[in-house]
């Protein structure tokens, strides 16, 4: 059986350097959802920065404190009552907003909170998604390794409604990278793209 | 049977402190003693002292066991010893009985040696604030210049928190286990009526029952049973006792008959022929006077605007006594000042006595983080 505490081995994952190149150095960084930390302490051991993340569940909480970074017990659902507002300068909502119920409270949180939000989830557009929606099935993929019936993933979208959510919240999308696998993709992002991450600030 | 990650067989040591200490009352001690324990070794750099507050009825003696007593393990043997959360071979780690106690630090029960008469009803009453100055004291005795880790829960844990307010310089990481930043109103109803309960008994004396040779044994009694049932939770109760009866049946009478009763009853007596009632009664007042956003109007986060240390805030689902919500109020204030915190809710059914329960789940979290502190 796995150690929960022994820190989960930090591979270079290329989701977490295309954040890290947003982050200013010694930056101040809020982490929703930080699942095991791994994130916040790259960002930490990268960038420098001080930050929390906030987690929900007891076997990622144990690998945070083993990963030696600052977390808080908090059910996002809640919002981030206790931030106050514009005390971070970035509020990470990385690969979880998909994983929300109250997705549009979230972001109006992570606007007030932060002084610019960054976002990344799972393309729903690829078109291998598309394919097997097409041949009859929701879509399972290494992004999206879910069965219809298990998935924690409820709010799918795609980059064009990602995109219609931030102006419908007054999100104003500062700058948007779409990758497949370890590649940018910039030939019909909503189409090619796996992952997308989103900068966006009041 | 003895526990092979014991710290084993421990003796208590004792220190005079002739530092006059001025207390929060206005009231000064010329000289008081402290009782107090050590379990492991102090490194070269004297940078591994673990100091382990205690709570409303614990003391000095946190693990091992005494020679010349069976089953006299220390309260957080489960916690602290080799290879345990907190780990002895890693950390120095004191455990002190607080002053105006009654297990050897000076308390009600201590001859005045101005009187040579027993203290009583005239020793001063003591506050969160008094004890980290006498264990400031101890630590100067010890040769620590800083703690590692100041540890504590409940009652213990307010101290851990005063610590890192009166000492910022002096503490690296603060445990703050099942505690609040300050007691609501209910929490100080209870301590009332367990003082009620002790201070109306006959034999209470106003506190100086030593002279009459007798203890106020119902009203420490109550007071305790009181106590324990706010400490459980309700489905801890339930799941523990449930309505079982002790005899099978019901008698129609005043006699225990449920198990629940008799348990309560038990640890009543137990606790009565062991527990100074004065000393109760000021750990209660400590408890009720602890509130350091007093001096800042009410605004925490304003009074940890000093603090440095790196804190560890853990709750427990099941806790009405100390809730998740009081120490979600210390988080908040951690927060607003950037400082460094960790906050575990941790799922348990014991209620506010989970924290000296040994839980998997609950030292795996303590252990993870201090095995993260450097030394």
């Amino acid at each position: 059986m796995e150690d929960p505490t022994v820190p989960s081995t930090i591979a270079l994952r290329p989701d977490f350097a295309a954040i890290a190149e947003w982050i200013k150095p010694s930056a101040k960084v809020l982490d929703l959802g930080c699942g095991d930390g791994s994130l916040l302490r790259y960002l930490r051991d990268t960038r420098q920065v001080f930050g929390y993340g906030v987690e929900i569940d007891d076997a990622n909480l144990l690998k945070c404190f083993a990963n030696g970074i600052n977390v808080i017990q908090y059910d996002l659902e809640a919002g981030l009552s206790s931030f106050e507002s514009d005390s971070f300068d970035y509020v990470i909502l990385s690969q979880t907003l998909q994983a929300m119920r109250n997705t549009e409270g979230i972001i109006q949180e992570m606007l007030r909170v932060g002084k610019q939000g960054i976002v990344s989830f799972p393309n729903f557009g690829y078109w291998r998604n598309r394919v097997q929606v097409i041949a009859g099935h929701m879509p399972m993929s290494k992004t999206l390794p879910y069965h219809w019936y298990d998935t924690p993933n409820i709010h799918l979208c795609t980059l064009g409604d990602f995109e219609a959510l931030c102006h419908q919240s007054g999100a104003r999308i500062l700058e948007r990278r779409v990758m497949n696998n370890n590649h940018p993709v910039k030939f019909l992002p909503n189409l090619m793209g796996l992952l997308a991450f989103y900068r966006f600030e009041r | 049977m003895q526990d092979s990650k014991s710290v084993g067989v421990v003796t208590p040591q004792f220190v005079t402190i002739d530092k006059p200490l001025l207390l929060k009352s206005g009231l000064q001690l010329d000289n008081y003693h402290l009782v107090y324990e050590t379990y492991g070794q102090l490194n070269a750099e004297r940078s591994n002292a673990v100091l382990i507050c205690h709570a409303l009825s614990g003391n000095h003696h946190v693990a091992g066991v005494y020679a010349d007593k069976d089953k006299s393990f220390g309260w957080w043997d489960n916690m602290v010893g080799p290879g345990k959360p907190i780990d002895t071979s890693r950390f120095f780690v004191i455990g002190v009985n607080n002053l105006g106690g009654c297990h050897g630090s000076t308390g009600p029960a201590s001859i005045d040696a101005r009187t040579g008469k027993h203290y009583g009803a005239n020793f001063p009453i003591v506050t969160v604030e008094d004890w980290v100055e006498t264990q400031a004291q101890l630590a100067e005795h010890l040769g620590i210049e800083q703690f590692a880790a100041v540890v504590g829960g409940s009652l213990g844990g307010m101290q851990a928190l005063q610590w890192t307010l009166d000492y910022p310089e002096k503490v690296r990481h603060a445990l703050v286990i099942a505690a609040a930043a300050k007691l609501s109103a209910q929490n100080i109803a209870f301590n009332d009526v367990a003082r009620q309960a002790i201070m109306t008994d006959q034999e209470f004396y106003g506190g100086n029952y030593y002279a009459y040779n007798t203890l106020p044994r119902r009203g420490l009694r109550l007071a305790r049973m009181l106590g324990h049932i706010t400490y459980l939770s309700d489905d801890s109760m339930a799941a523990k006792f449930g309505r079982s009866l002790r005899n099978g049946e019901i008698a129609f009478g005043f006699d225990v008959e449920f198990e629940i009763e008799s348990y309560l009853r038990y640890q009543g007596d137990k606790f009565a022929e062991l527990f100074d009632a004065n000393s109760y009664l000021l750990m209660t007042k400590a408890l009720d006077y602890f509130n350091p956003a007093d001096a800042y109007n009410g605004d925490l986060s304003a009074a940890f605007r000093v603090a440095k240390a790196n804190y560890l805030v853990l709750s427990f689902t099941t806790d009405w006594r100390f809730s998740p919500e009081r120490s979600r109020e210390i988080v908040k204030a951690l927060l607003d000042n950037k400082i460094n915190v960790s906050y575990a809710e941790v799922t348990s059914s014991h209620g506010h006595d989970s924290f000296l329960m040994e839980t998997q789940y609950y030292h795996q979290l303590v252990r993870a983080y201090m095995n993260n502190i450097a030394i």
